[in-house]
């Protein structure tokens, strides 16, 4: 039996993608992997270094459509007897791994967030207040890989890349623009994230919030009535009903910490908080906090990281 | 035009989570249940606002026990004119979705939404199975949608931006924020739910997929460390040296 892992390799390989591919290494089985679009072949042959033993890539079509993916995903699984399949649990996948689980009556756990214990997986479960650990009772599974859940081990050497014909049919879906701001590091997979709340007191402060994020290389986020009210744009909201975040390390400045917001965030690995209140609830969830005034704090911080990224 | 909208309830959002049974089932004790707000205040809404201008019924779809009544006659409070139940425990997301999908194929409907995750299983899952098993298109993570005629237009979220999509009903579509405003159900609305339509209907003979072996609950964290607001150098270097994030 083999495991297949479907990744996006349109804008090159992502850190993601090395994750997914090294989760699936780890599973123990051939790892094969399937991709659409005209990426670089010696690119793809280098996603042997982290465990794939085959990449079949379709140069027909460049599509994030979840039918057709759906359709390359299928026809890819049927020719290498896949009976695992993983994706990141990214954008696209969110679409295309739930309707695969119809079509090959797999069962699907997403979000993963940990390598397989026993029969079981761990997910993160009310909205990152609790895990639960999910079974599979079908025969075929998919798991869908949460970023920044486990490390790319690379060390191996490239792999063969084949070209190959998924029968993706055509798109009922037309695609008539993307909009994509330039230079901003995409939140979700970021593994540096400085954000801010309702203690900013408005828009015309948020560059002393952008100069911290830009001096780390971290992406920016912020507390949903700062989205709400427009300061910011929707895609930075995160927490509960939010986007769900672990990065590495996150910079909470002028936050409360209410319930709903350490939801989407306490997968942190560290968390850094600015408040002047000290009865803010976000200091019992924090690693290091930093009682004061966010006005003087952040401009300071960024500073000392100048300063620390000039001497390292 | 003939819209289906998916309802579930979930914990209310300042609910203690906790289980029992040895960490094997959710503790509902004391817990509030609402409507999903992904499912209320993006999907449900959206739904009555598009039906308010082209005409047409907006009918709400929930897998689950004769317990989730109040959230669906909430939904009906809101404006959805009939609600559907499938009278099963909704074991997990291809058996809830597989029912609904069932009942939506015979149903002739030219949207079926749904939220884009729950706030409870967070699973993203139910939208694409239904859409799956209808052989229709899906576009997940909507923040805006408008219809045209038979067309629908929306922009959807993607990693760093955002896309502009066209696709001709009928559609699945999961709908994320941006896409309405949350709406407050008046007295009249309240009234009106009691006496609107809610069929109970028989599940089909699905099985489950997947399920919830056993929780946990993240481990405390230990005693947040005070760094003095003149001394970021000392944070920086406890970021570098101590948590290694830096
Ligand atoms: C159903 C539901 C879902 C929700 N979902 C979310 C969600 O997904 N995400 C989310 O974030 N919220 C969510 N909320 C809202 C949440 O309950 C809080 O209201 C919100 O997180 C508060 O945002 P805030 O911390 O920015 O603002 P506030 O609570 O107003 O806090 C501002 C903080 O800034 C501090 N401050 C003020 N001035 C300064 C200064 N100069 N320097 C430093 N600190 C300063 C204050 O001490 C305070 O702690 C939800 C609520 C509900 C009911």
């Amino acid at each position: 039996m083999a495991t297949l892992v479907y990744i996006n390799s349109r804008n090159g390989l992502a850190k993601n993608s090395l994750e997914a591919v090294t989760y699936a290494k780890k599973l123990g089985s051939d790892v094969m992997v399937v991709t659409a679009g005209n990426a670089d072949e010696a690119m793809l042959a280098t996603l042997g270094e982290y465990g794939a033993s085959k990449v079949m890539v379709d140069r027909s079509v460049a599509t994030d459509d979840s039918q057709q993916l759906t359709r390359l995903i299928t026809t890819a699984a049927e020719a290498v007897g896949a009976d695992t399949i993983i994706f990141s649990h990214d954008f696209v996948a969110k679409a295309v791994a739930p309707r695969l689980s119809v079509r090959l009556k797999a069962g699907l756990i997403s979000g993963a967030i940990d390598l397989p214990s026993g029969d079981s997986v761990k997910v993160n479960v009310f909205s990152g207040k609790a895990f639960g650990n999910v079974k599979i009772s079908a025969g075929k599974k998919i798991i869908s890989l949460l970023p920044n859940s486990i490390q790319p081990e690379g060390g191996g050497s490239a792999c063969s890349v084949e070209d190959f014909n998924g029968n993706v049919g055509d798109s009922r879906i037309k695609l008539l623009e993307t909009k994509k701001p330039e230079g901003e590091i995409p939140l979700p997979e970021a593994e540096l994230v400085v954000s801010a709340g309702r203690g900013l007191k408005g828009p015309e402060n948020w560059g002393m919030v952008e100069d911290l994020a830009t001096v780390l290389g971290a992406a920016t986020a912020c507390s949903r009535p700062v989205a709400d009210i427009g300061w910011r744009p929707h895609h930075e909201h995160v927490g509960q009903t939010g986007v769900a975040i672990r990065p590495n390390l996150y910079i909470a400045a002028g936050i409360s910490g209410a319930i709903q917001h350490l939801a989407g965030v306490n997968g942190s690995k560290v968390i850094v908080v600015i408040n002047t209140d000290g009865e803010a609830p976000f200091f019992k969830a924090a690693d290091y906090g930093i009682l004061g005034d966010a006005f003087e704090v952040l401009p300071r911080l960024t500073e000392a990281v100048k300063k620390f990224k000039a001497s390292n | 035009m003939k819209i289906l909208v998916c309802i579930s309830k979930s914990p209310d959002t300042t609910s203690k989570i906790a289980f029992t049974d040895g960490n094997t089932k959710f503790d509902e004790n004391g817990v509030q249940y609402i409507v999903n707000p992904y499912d209320e205040w993006y999907a449900l809404v959206r739904a009555l606002e598009l039906k308010e201008a082209n005409g047409g019924t907006v009918t709400t779809i929930t897998v689950g026990t004769a317990a989730d009544d109040s959230v669906i006659r909430k939904a009906l409070a809101i404006g959805a004119d009939d609600a559907v139940r499938i009278d099963a425990e909704p074991t997990d997301a291809y058996f809830t979705a597989m029912q609904i999908a069932e009942h939506a194929k015979a149903g002739g409907y030219d949207l079926v939404l749904a939220g884009k995750e729950t706030i409870n299983y967070n699973g993203s899952q139910v939208g694409g199975m239904i859409a799956e098993a209808m052989d229709l298109p899906f576009i997940s993570l909507a923040s805006k949608m408008d219809v045209n005629g038979s067309t629908v237009t929306l922009e959807t979220e993607i990693l760093g931006g955002v896309q502009i999509l066209e696709a001709d009903m009928p559609l699945v579509i999961s709908c994320a924020k941006g896409m309405a405003e949350q709406r407050i159900p008046n007295m009249r609305g309240i009234m009106a739910a009691r006496t609107k339509p809610l069929n109970v209907v028989a599940p089909a003979a699905i099985e489950a997929l997947t399920s919830y072996e056993s929780y946990t609950l993240p481990e405390a964290k230990s005693a947040c460390k005070m760094i003095d607001p003149e001394n970021m150098d000392e944070l920086v270097a406890l970021l570098h040296n101590e948590a290694k994030v830096i």
